[in-house]
This record gives structure tokens, sequence and C-alpha cells, in this order.
């Protein structure tokens, strides 16, 4: 599945980096902790978060992550959009909280 | 090969640059995908730990066809315990870093799991040297 279709099954605002829509996206990882995700997040995988420092950008960049999402309604700082649209990286927005948005995307992405 | 790159202590805005243009020198010199990402991930820590926790530093990169070693040397308060240091979970970040992500101890301990060789030397008051070493796999 393509981060476009994600955002519209789940009624995700895409905040910055729309080129990348069409990213396929593996699967999900669910961290605030930038070194977990550093360690653990694989290529390909959609990103959850409350983090909205340009740093997440630099960190999906370095690991080929497919797109953002931040949760509760939170916006990116500008910078952090900048970034996104230089690397073709989406910045998605949920109005819901992570454990809601989470669930729902754990459903259309496991294998 | 060889490239250096300087790191400004609690520069934040420009964390991982250096990362960035070393991911896409490697790309170039077509280094396998799954070397990149090790290389990759060790380097990032090795430079936000600069940012984070000293004053600046500078990058040394040296690339041969088999394997890639870089030094990071910075001037900063040193680790008073290397050992500590290293295990998972420590962590001395202040309070505003946490904030931003950061500081969750993680950071050498995915060095550690991502390079062949790691060696890091420190003298409190000064600053602190990691040196790491990756063999590609082909
Ligand atoms: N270059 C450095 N200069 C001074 N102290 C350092 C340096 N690198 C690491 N340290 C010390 O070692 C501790 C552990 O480093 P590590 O990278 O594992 O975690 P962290 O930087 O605190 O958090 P994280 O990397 O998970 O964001 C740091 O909190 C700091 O006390
Ligand atoms: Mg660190």
């Amino acid at each position: 599945m393509n981060v476009k279709e994600i955002a519209e099954k789940l009624n995700l605002k895409v905040l910055s980096g729309a080129s990348g829509l069409s990213n396929e996206i593996s699967f999900g990882y669910a961290s605030d902790l930038l070194s977990d995700v550093m360690g653990n997040a694989k290529s390909g995988e959609v990103w959850i978060t409350l983090q909205t420092h340009k740093n997440v950008m630099a960190i999906a960049s370095l690991k080929d992550l497919a797109a953002v999402i931040l949760v509760s309604g939170l916006q990116p700082e500008s910078d952090m959009a900048a970034q996104s649209d230089e690397e073709g990286i989406p910045v998605l927005s949920s109005s819901e909280d992570a454990f809601t948005l989470i669930g729902k995307l754990y459903e259309l992405l496991k294998k | 090969m060889h490239f250096e790159f300087q790191v400004e202590g609690g520069n934040f805005s420009k964390a991982g640059t250096a990362s960035s243009q070393l991911k896409k020198i490697l790309k170039q010199l077509n280094v396998d995908s799954r070397d990149i990402k090790r290389v990759v991930v060790a380097l990032y820590e090795a430079e936000v730990n600069v940012v984070a926790h000293a004053y600046q530093g500078v990058i040394i990169i040296d690339i041969d066809t088999e394997k890639i070693r870089i030094r990071i040397e910075d001037e900063g308060p040193g680790i008073k315990d290397i050992d500590l240091a290293m295990q998972q979970g420590f962590s001395t970040a202040s309070e505003l870093v946490r904030e931003m992500g950061f500081g969750a101890g993680m950071g050498l301990p995915n060095i550690k799991n991502n390079t062949d060789e790691l060696t890091v030397t420190s003298e409190v008051g000064k600053g602190t040297n990691v040196h790491m070493l990756i063999n590609f796999s082909i």
C-alpha cells in the first residue's frame, strides 16, 4: 500500500512532502525516541510519532522511511516541513491519538 | 578515499549533515545497501553525540574497497566512565535534549551493534575520540 492510499483510508492530512505520496509502505514503527528509531526502524516503514522538529526528517531520510505520521493533530515545525518537501518524504497528520491511529494502521499493514 | 567534516556542538538543526553526505558518497561508490545502512546508523549517532554532549568536533573518514574507518574527535566535557556510557539506557542528556526525543541512552549501543570494531577513548575536561571500523560485505 502506498502513502496516498493510507492517507485516504485513515483520513490523514498531507502536510508536506506530497511528491512522495507514491512511496510504498512496508510496515510501521512507532516511537518518540530518536535513537530507538535509528536503531530499529526498517527502510520503507512509516514512522508514527509526536516529535515535530527537523531531526525527524534527517532520520527519516537516513533510514529511507516512507513517511512520517504525526498524531493528535500535531503540526511540523516549519523547517521540518521544508525538509520533508526537499526529501520527498511526506509528513501526514492524524487528529486521533497514537493508540487509536496505530491500531487502525496495524490492521491495514499487518502481513 | 579521504573525507573530513566539521560538527558544531549544540547545533541540532545541522545534526546529521555529515551522515547524509556520507550516505550519498557511499551510494555513488556502489557500496552494498546493507553496509550503507550500518555506516549511516553508526555515524549519525556519533555525530549527534558531538552535537548533544560536546562543543565541537571533526569527523575523519577513510574508505577503501574493503572497509570504512571513521574517527570522530571532539572537544568537550569527555566521558568519566566509558563502560557505563556504553550501557543501554545511560544518559546525561539535558532536559531540553530529552524533550526532542534524544537521550534514550541508545546511541552508543547502536554504534556498537553496527560496527565491526569500536574504540571510545576520552579525557575528562578535554574531549572524546570515537574510532569505528566497518568491513564491507563484498
Ligand atoms: N562525544 C561525547 N562527549 C561527551 N559525552 C558523551 C559523548 N558521547 C556520549 N557521551 C556520554 O555517554 C552517554 C551515552 O551516550 P549515548 O549516545 O548512548 O546516549 P545519549 O546520547 O545520552 O542518548 P541517545 O543517543 O539515545 O539520544 C551520554 O549521555 C553522555 O553522557
Ligand atoms: Mg547519543
